[in-house]
């Protein structure tokens, strides 16, 4: 019972690995790319690893360690990617609609001591 | 049986994610392609410990997502200001 | 708000040795041991980064608000895939995206970070920066430019459970 259960969830949470992996492919700009690609791939690791702790109900608390790592580590790196590539000069697709960010000194003002040195965005200057 | 089926899935999924980290067109770009390539092969990792009957495996599969995690937030410190 | 050095040293400690326990997953007295003792000595050293508000900010009231904030967060982020999942399939990619301003009432800082890592999970919102009491969010279907309205679309469903349990 619980294998047929454990194998259901982790094939969902391997389908959404791969929608998550589609829609880094496919949507248009990093931003973007950065949405599909944490929320998907993250609920789709979490379910997956959790599935395979149900098949195998001794493994349960390491792939629960492994799934609750992922789940709070994954939002931090994909606002940490986001904010370095607002600060790297990537622009917004350009059919997005309003930018707010433009307006606060913080998104867009560098360390003064330490500067940088290549900007994100290859063959701007 | 339905493991093979999974491999294929997720093989699939990761070229998808390769394909992007090498078209780019920016810097960021790549590291989100990365990024998400990692994600994917630490569950990857916990499913071949399922296929195999290793409990190890679960060990490096953490292992690996420590380090992708400490190494996406260098990467995106240096593309802010430079190390 | 700094709590004493022992309450925050106790919650350091407790913490690490239940992390022992779950990455080791035995209950052999050996491991146990081990881990306690190594659990004391890292605590020495890591308590004064790890917390600073110790044991003291926790009641009853918001642990129980803690506990219905997992299904609501897990509820949120599945609906969350489900709409991005759409919009990725979709062949013509039916995506508004820009960056809003909302505005926060929470204050420490844990609170902050988990109302940003919140979003970043929820409906086609990603947290791009935190400055003060605004975060700014990238939003892949804008629905409005106000910040008043944005408010209350993304902002309003965790805060009212974050504000009891961090207050």
């Amino acid at each position: 019972m619980n294998q047929i259960i454990g194998y259901l969830i982790t094939g969902v949470g391997v389908a959404f690995l791969f929608l998550g992996a589609l829609g880094v492919f496919r949507l248009p700009d990093v931003y973007n790319r950065l949405q599909a690609g944490t929320k998907c791939t993250t609920l789709g690791a979490f379910l997956s690893i959790i599935g395979v702790g149900i098949i195998e109900p001794a493994w349960f608390f390491k792939c629960l360690v492994i799934a609750v790592f992922i789940l709070f580590t994954n939002p931090i790196s994909a606002h940490a990617l986001a904010r370095a590539s607002y600060k790297s000069g990537v622009k917004l697709w350009d059919k997005s609609v309003v930018d707010k960010c433009k307006e606060f000194e913080e998104c867009t003002k560098v360390d003064p001591v330490r500067e940088p040195f290549s900007n994100g965005v290859e063959g701007k200057k | 049986m339905i493991l093979i089926i999974f491999f294929g899935i997720i093989t699939v999924a990761v070229v998808l994610a390769l394909i992007r980290a090498l078209k780019g067109p920016t810097s960021p770009d790549r590291v989100v392609g990365v990024d998400i390539m990692v994600t994917i092969t630490t569950a990857f990792m916990v499913l071949l410990a399922l296929f195999f009957k290793r409990r190890i495996y679960l060990d490096v599969s953490l292992i690996y997502a420590v380090l992708s995690f400490i190494g996406v937030i260098a990467i995106a410190r240096y593309l802010d200001r430079g190390l | 708000m700094k709590s004493g050095k022992v309450s925050r040293y106790i919650v350091t400690l407790i913490f690490l040795f239940i992390l022992w326990v779950l990455l080791t997953t035995t209950l052999a007295w050996e491991e146990l041991t081990t881990g306690f003792i190594f659990s004391a000595i890292i605590a020495i050293f890591g308590y004064n980064y790890f917390t600073k508000r110790g044991l003291s900010g926790i009641t009853l009231k918001g642990i129980f608000y803690f506990l219905l904030y997992i299904p609501v967060f897990f509820w949120e982020m599945i609906k969350a895939n489900f709409d991005v999942a759409y919009r990725v399939v979709h062949p013509k990619m039916p995506i508004k995206p820009g960056i809003v301003q909302i505005k926060t009432t929470l204050k420490s800082d844990i609170a902050k970070l988990i109302l940003g890592n919140s979003i970043t999970l929820t409906p086609g919102t990603l947290t791009i920066e935190i400055a003060e009491d605004n975060l700014l969010i990238h939003w892949i279907n804008v629905k409005t430019k106000d910040i008043h309205g944005a408010t209350d679309i993304i902002g309003k469903r965790f805060e009212k459970y974050l504000k009891v349990i961090f207050k």
